[in-house]
């Protein structure tokens, strides 16, 4: 035949974050900035390798280990070591083995078993309440997964900070056995986090409306630079009872971005309901990939278990968060030397990768065609692409588009 | 109150389960003929020396880092990939028609590759479409189109039992009487788990009777096994090169955990074959979306490896000897059996044993005698009779043919 079975397929529109590095690519700007996709960089705006992972690397190396499958729920080394980096090695979850965590793709895959395994066994409503805003991509995933999305108040504009009340209120209007997803820590998009306090209030809700958490962990200590405060949110609320689902991703803190590396957890009762999830878990990932890469869980198992290059990585988490704290501060005294008159304290009080600037759409598209200062339209930059050689053109040019 | 109190246990995947009973076995001269995966004479996984060779190029490589790639993976792995299967001057790939995606593995590729057909194949979102699998195939081919919607997965007649081959009369006539549209999943080479595939002739025969474009029927190949089915790579992907030079558009889901001893990296590609340029380009946005909500880009590292090799002439030639090397242990395995259970007298016969090709054949032991097997001699295979050739070995290759032969004779 000589028509093709595709010619009713439509043209994809381009992933908007992902898009936002192609343009950059394209233009000939010497100045231009790529504040768009996630990634970590270091203050000469280079992709940064850990030397912890690079020590690694090279102690695997030396093992020469075969390259067998490994079984459908990852390497068990990783499972652990995932685990109790999240939960804290003296859990009492971990203590009483009632957690079932399995190494999945990054924190994609992660999202994307965990919907799937809400979608076919979650009793309650199909609905899961993502804050508003979210990651783009955490619609998608779930809606492929079969489930359905509603939001929950989170980011004030007004402020550029967190709207606290409207996210009480919403939280109390969702009807029980709904899940609801919390950002443990550096909120993506808009590096806007509650305060202890707020989220002791959020769980008493959450508990009184009997909801299922699903935390997404992508950024533990790459926040604060303090991997235990990073998963504080996550500890207090399975103290608090919550058997929550987790997932986490350790494609920033470990810089293993493309080797796919995460893990999903789901807090049970005890390990009998843990052993029955697990089959479960194994029967949904099967048919999706079979079992998951070594290359970056046995990276990040190694870095876990022995205990200098863990030390080294801790520094390393530190010093990374601190370059981004850095480049926050900079940032706001070079809009103040400027001559800015807006007031810029969120940029500074929001945390972790992102910042959500409050710049309009407009201001947006001026910002990346007068100055090729490349960022999604929702005004969220990511501070990785800051250095100091470039803060200061940023700051122009942010003052440029909103004097 | 445990909102997962009622999940119940699911019963665990046969093949793993296999294994794990195998492990647990204090039997000392247990022999394991299950999960797929190649074992030298001295019955232990082998790292291609290929493999080591560019591993230490990459560690020493300071200029490379873990960034992501693309969320259709590494570009130089895809296009080195496909050409693998199609051939270097495939004219499809001239043409500017043929695109992949880089995935987790075979299982990855025919997941997205199902995913994207019950999007947009045969109208849209029709889950209705019959997905015809052979009797018997691999058994995650199932799920796995289950599992992106599809309603109706079915099998095509494939294994003749009694006569230990391939049931080419009746492969024939489900090809002609099946819905039109519908999706046939071809095994490229190396059947698993009967390791029995069609002839030249019969792969010409079955495109000519089964009016495959009158009839509007998608070919959708799994090949997992190229280069270590014959040792040659050309000869392995000579069916999937056949439909692509008769005008077919198409998917092959390949796999390179096998000939490249890549299990564990997870280095699978998809590659497609379209009408145009055009409608590959349209194809390849839509599979970007599908990716990005299932695991956003693929993992590296393998890709990496297979790419480097691939992409350098010296490698490639180290890669095809070392592929070689393990077809032709198998090769050895094959006959070393057929000649013992011969030498025994065991009956029935045992033709099949050379004439099948590839990692597994199946034996045509039946549950029973299967069962006595592990039970009795501790010698693990699946309950279907398939056994791993790579499991044989000089030094157990003499107590498994024992072993089948009493099976063969005390169990019926």
């Amino acid at each position: 035949p000589l028509i093709s079975w595709w010619g009713g397929v439509q043209m994809g529109p381009p992933d908007p974050i992902l898009g936002v590095t192609e343009a950059f690519k394209r233009d000939t700007n010497p100045k231009k900035m790529n504040l768009g996709v996630g990634a970590y960089r270091d203050d000469h705006g280079k992709p940064f390798v850990l030397s912890c992972v690079r020590k690694a690397e090279e102690l695997i190396t030396a093992k020469h280990m075969d390259k067998e499958y490994l079984p459908i729920g990852g390497l068990g080394d990783f499972s652990k070591c995932c685990a109790q980096l999240a939960l804290g090695a003296d859990s009492e979850v971990l203590k009483s083995s009632r957690n079932i965590t399995v190494q999945t793709i990054s924190g994609t895959g992660s999202l994307r078993i965990g919907a799937n395994f809400l979608a076919r066994f979650h009793g309650g409503p199909r609905d899961v309440y993502l804050p508003k805003p979210s990651w783009g991509n955490h619609t998608p995933i779930f809606r492929d997964a079969g489930m359905q999305l509603k939001a929950y108040r989170y980011y004030d504009p007004s402020t550029c900070g967190f709207d606290f009340k409207g996210a009480l209120d919403d939280i109390s209007k969702i009807p029980e056995q709904s899940v609801i997803m919390l950002h443990a820590c550096a909120h993506n998009p808009t590096g806007v986090d509650p305060k202890p306090e707020q989220w002791k209030e959020i769980s008493d809700l959450v508990k009184k409306r009997n909801l299922l958490v699903f935390f997404d962990m992508a950024y533990q200590g790459f926040a604060s630079g303090d991997i235990d405060r990073d998963a504080w949110a996550v500890r207090y609320f399975i103290e608090q009872g919550h058997n929550i689902l987790l997932s986490q991703s350790f494609a920033k803190n470990m810089g293993l971005y493309g080797e796919r590396v995460g893990g999903f957890t789901v807090v049970c009762n005890d390990t009998e309901e843990a052993k029955r999830v697990e089959s479960q878990l194994k029967i949904l990932i099967r048919p999706i990939y079979s079992n998951p890469p070594m290359n970056g869980a046995r990276i990040a198992a190694t870095i876990l278990n022995t205990p200098d290059l863990r030390s080294l990585w801790l520094e390393e988490v530190h010093f990374m968060a601190n370059r981004i704290i850095k480049m926050r501060e900079q940032l706001v005294a070079g809009l103040k030397k400027e001559g800015s008159s807006h007031n810029w304290q969120h940029v500074i009080d929001q945390i972790g990768m992102f910042c959500f600037t409050g710049l309009k759409p407009e201001q947006v598209e001026r910002l990346t065609k007068e100055f090729s200062v490349y960022m999604t339209k929702d005004g969220r930059i990511s501070m990785a692409g800051v250095t100091s050689a470039n803060v200061g053109y940023l700051a122009h040019g942010i003052h440029a588009v909103t004097k | 109150m445990s909102v997962f109190c009622e999940v119940p246990q699911a019963a665990p995947v046969a093949v793993f389960k296999l294994s794990q009973d195998f492990n647990n076995d204090q039997f000392p001269n247990k022999v394991n003929l299950g999960v797929g995966a190649y074992r030298t004479d001295e019955g232990q996984p082998w790292v291609l020396p290929v493999v080591k060779k560019v591993e230490k190029i990459i560690v020493q490589d300071g200029s490379l880092n873990h960034e992501y790639l693309p969320i259709l993976g590494l570009p130089d792995f895809r296009s080195s990939a496909s050409k693998i299967a199609l051939g270097e001057d495939s004219p499809a790939i001239q043409e500017n028609r043929v695109g992949a995606v880089q995935c987790l593995g075979g299982t990855g590729a025919l997941k997205m590759g199902a995913e994207f057909l019950s999007r947009f194949y045969n109208g849209n979102k029709n889950t209705k479409t019959p997905i015809y699998v052979s009797a018997p195939t691999w058994e995650n081919h199932n799920a796995v189109f289950a599992n992106a919607g599809f309603e109706d997965v079915r099998p095509y007649k494939y294994w003749d039992a009694e006569n230990r081959g391939l049931d080419f009369a009746g492969f024939l006539e489900d090809l002609e009487s099946c819905p039109e549209h519908s999706v046939f999943v071809l095994h490229a080479c190396a059947h698993n788990p009967t390791g029995t595939d069609p002839t030249q002739e019969q792969w010409m025969q079955i495109f000519k009777q089964s009016h495959c474009f009158r009839r509007k029927l998608f070919v959708f190949f799994d090949s997992a096994y190229q280069g270590f089915a014959s040792g040659c790579l050309d000869k392995d992907a000579w069916a999937v090169r056949y439909f692509v030079s008769v005008g077919f558009e198409m998917f092959c889901a390949q796999s390179f955990s096998k000939n490249f001893g890549l299990y564990n990296e997870r280095v699978g590609n998809l590659t497609i074959v379209a009408r145009d340029a055009d409608n590959l380009k349209r194809v390849l946005s839509q599979m970007e979306k599908i990716v990005r909500t299932t695991w956003s880009n693929p993992p590296s590292q393998g890709a990496r490896i297979v790419s480097i090799t691939l992409n350098s002439p010296e490698l490639f030639t180290e890669w095809k000897d070392n592929v070689k090397t393990m077809a032709g242990r198998v090769l050895m395995m094959r006959a070393q059996l057929k000649a013992k259970l011969q030498g025994l007298g065991t009956p029935g016969t045992w033709e099949h044993i050379t004439e099948q090709i590839g990692m597994f054949s199946f034996t045509g032991l039946n549950s029973k005698q299967v069962e006595y097997m592990v039970k009795e001699r501790h010698v693990y295979l699946m309950a279907s009779g398939r056994i791993n050739m790579c499991g044989l070995t000089s030094s157990n290759i003499n107590y498994v043919a024992e072993s089948i032969h009493e099976a063969v004779t005390r169990v019926q």
